[in-house]
């Protein structure tokens, strides 16, 4: 099964090779990985995607939980939660073609961001089924370059993951 | 106070109360050096890197205080690497200090110039690349807070030669706050009161012991936990000593070289107690016998090895000495039972035991050092069958005496272990228990020993081979012995061209002579003992196999 962690911890330089390298050691998969800072400047936050049953996600977490770097994790998967990827696609676009590619950018709320002589490039945000049927209208008209930032993701409400409180739970 | 970085690394190191350091000079490290001529430090300066890593981790182990070692960046930082890999396979709390090229030069693959921090975030519990001068104070009491506290491990800090050469205006950095580490020590009373129930009601209990014991100081708590409920206690490797091995509820040492009265009482308990230690597959053998018939305790200080390895049905994350004396509080006492007679059956049944020859046997003269040290010596090994014989006929009783290289198997730790454990305990007998292979894998510090005056005793256990990769060869390959026969230099005058004492014993009866005389002198001492060619270390678990199908 697949899960979806929320990984809080210290801006520091090579904290992203700790949490990597950890994953590849010792043999956990990740699906996805995004990172950046948080609205404190000295906190980032990771999301991460992973694969694996209870066992190996209790391991993971307790391994992560072991990096001096990392302050807090999350295991969101179970709750409701909003999550987001963002990508981009340099698309073959004859001006014959345009139109059609434009319909099809209509339909899932995706933006021309470039236009080039035969190129174009579309931005798309949504969940990962989302991205993937993007990508597959567009294949026929011929994909040059694609680039996606991997899943990001929040919980809903008035729940939220942050380092003053112990685990996700609910804002009183 | 304006300060230099060195001279910030050597205020550090006084107020976390370091008083020996390992180490070996180099380049980058030149104003460190410079500023230890006239510290109030002690410095040792060991023949090889590894040698200093290893005598750190030693000093560690013998006295639970933090083990410091220094070296130079490029291939003295890499010497190291064996060593701190050893420390964080133990969980050994070192403090390796590198040095590293000045910043500007970083990354440009400038001479003697080493990704250490890249190369040792794996076997490092933490490390650090001090790239401010600003920053150092805070990072050394980091680095010390983070080996020392919860699962101990080595924290390596990696100093560029102009973070320790610029000056700074010297502020004190305050207590360590590190929002992402925080121990626990304390296990929770619901957990307990659990654990205090299955202990009750369990009729076969059995305690599994390792180097947590030893390091939380709980061999106290552990004996009174065990005389409460009247459980045999199994120590690992790691955890001999931890246990008195000579008390009637001992049953040594348990896994592929344990005992069979240890492996069969994990084979037939209903109830395993392991206390500080992480289910290491030289102990298990095959994982879905391991206790098969047994519910599991796990208590640990590392949430991550409860249930790493094996299935663990009541987990008690704490310190061990916390958790022993919370326990013993809610337990009463059992009386003895069916269970404590099969115990005593079975060690009379199938003591550890060999077969005397008239040869010259590893065993009897691992018995004998005991016997001339009383039991008294600090033990340190190297690895391989010596440690095995080392491990079964020298009996432990106090934590601290038997050190080993456990997680990592390191042959060449014994040596240098021994000089860090002698300048740890000044007035002690320590003695490197030794294989002829092991040995040679860093002989040189002999010249270290003889340099400081260090009595340490090595006794070499000689047969001529890589015994515990022939013995392998024998049982699994058909006595295809492959490269493990050695051809050996005379131990002898090597030890007298280091300036140490060497002796020769071929005959059974001359080990008890050697043995005082060595006991008698002031220096280093090295005592090559020509024993049986192909003993074999028994009992022996085959890898993959059930702990209750032991050969021998």
């Amino acid at each position: 099964m697949r899960h979806t962690l929320a990984v809080l911890v210290e801006n520091n330089p090579g904290v992203l090779a700790r949490v990597a390298g950890l994953f590849s050691r010792r043999g956990y998969n990740i699906d996805s990985l995004a990172v950046g800072r948080t609205d404190n400047p000295a906190i980032s936050r990771m999301t991460i995607v992973v694969e694996g049953d209870d066992r190996v996600l209790e391991q993971v977490t307790k391994q992560l939980h072991k990096l001096i770097d990392v302050i807090k994790i999350s295991d969101i998967t179970a709750d409701e939660y909003v999550d987001r990827e963002l990508v981009l696609i340099k698309v073959s676009a004859e001006p014959e073609k345009r139109g059609e590619i434009m319909q099809i950018a209509d339909i899932f709320r995706a933006r021309i961001v470039d236009l080039g002589r035969r190129t174009m490039i579309l931005e798309c945000t949504g969940n990962e089924g989302k991205i993937r049927a993007f990508e597959e209208s567009l294949k026929p008209y011929g994909i040059k370059e694609l680039v996606r930032t991997g899943k990001i993701a929040m919980l809903r409400g008035s729940r939220y993951t942050n380092i003053n409180t112990n685990g996700t739970r609910e804002d009183d | 106070m304006k300060k230099s970085g060195a001279q910030i690394l050597v205020d550090s190191l006084r107020e976390q109360g370091v008083d020996t350091i390992f180490g070996y000079p180099g380049g980058a490290v030149l104003p460190i050096y410079d500023a230890l001529y006239d510290a109030d430090i002690r410095h040792i300066l060991t023949r090889h890197e590894q040698g200093a890593a290893h005598a750190a981790d030693g000093y560690a182990r013998a006295s639970g205080r933090p083990g410091v070692c220094l070296a130079t960046s490029g291939p003295g930082a890499t010497n190291l690497v064996t060593g701190i890999a050893n420390a964080y396979m133990d969980s050994i709390p070192l403090v390796a200090f590198t040095g590293q090229v000045v910043t500007s030069q970083l990354g440009k693959d400038s001479f003697q110039e080493a990704d250490i921090t890249g190369i040792t975030l794996p076997i490092t519990k933490h490390n650090y690349l001090v790239k401010d001068v600003r920053d150092l104070a805070r990072v050394i009491r980091e680095a010390f807070y983070i080996a020392t506290t919860g699962r101990p491990g080595p924290v390596l800090v990696d100093i560029p030669k102009d973070v320790s050469s610029d000056q700074t205006e010297y502020e004190d950095p305050g207590p360590v706050n590190l929002p992402g580490y925080h121990p626990v020590l304390e296990p929770s009373a619901e957990q307990l009161n659990r654990a205090a129930e299955a202990i009750a009601r369990a009729e076969r209990p059995v305690i599994y012991a390792g180097g947590g014991v030893v390091y939380s100081g709980a061999h106290r708590e552990l004996r009174r936990f065990a005389e409460l409920i009247l459980a045999p206690v199994a120590t690992t490797l790691m955890g001999l000593g931890g246990f008195p091995g000579d008390h009637p509820l001992s049953l040594g040492m348990l896994g592929m070289h344990g005992s069979k009265y240890a492996n069969f009482a994990v084979c037939e308990c209903d109830l395993l107690i392991a206390v500080g230690v992480r289910f290491d597959d030289r102990v298990t053998g095959k994982l879905e016998s391991f206790a098969s018939q047994a519910r599991i305790m796990h208590i640990d200080i590392d949430p991550a090895e409860i249930g790493k390895n094996v299935r663990v049905d009541i987990p008690l994350v704490g310190d061990v000495k916390r958790v022993l004396s919370a326990l013993i509080e809610r337990l009463e006492a059992k009386l003895p039972g069916a269970w404590q007679e099969k115990i005593q059956t079975w060690k009379k049944e199938y003591p550890i035991t060999y077969e005397e020859n008239g040869h010259l046997k590893p065993q009897q003269v691992i018995r004998e050092i005991y016997r001339v040290t009383k039991g008294q010596a600090r033990i340190t090994t190297e690895v391989g069958q010596h440690q095995m014989w080392a491990a079964h006929y020298y009996t432990y009783t106090r934590p601290r005496t038997f050190i080993s290289s456990g997680g990592l198997g390191t042959m060449g730790f014994g040596l240098p272990a021994a000089i860090g454990v002698q300048v740890a305990c000044p007035g002690e007998i320590v003695f490197d228990i030794a294989g002829d292979g092991s040995i040679q894998m860093n002989i040189q510090e002999l010249a270290t020993a003889v340099n400081y005056d260090l009595p340490v005793k090595v006794a070499i256990m000689d047969n001529g081979y890589l015994g515990m990769v022939r013995q392998w060869q024998e049982l699994f390959y058909n006595r295809r012995y492959s490269y493990t026969e050695l051809v050996n230099p005379d131990f002898v005058k090597l030890a007298e061209a280091y300036g140490a004492v060497g002796m020769r014993v071929e005959k059974a009866a001359d080990v008890r002579p050697a043995l005082e005389q060595a006991l008698a002198t002031s220096k280093p001492v090295l005592i090559d003992f020509v024993i049986e060619r192909e003993e074999n270390v028994l009992p022996f678990v085959p890898p993959g196999e059930s702990l209750d199908r032991m050969l021998g």
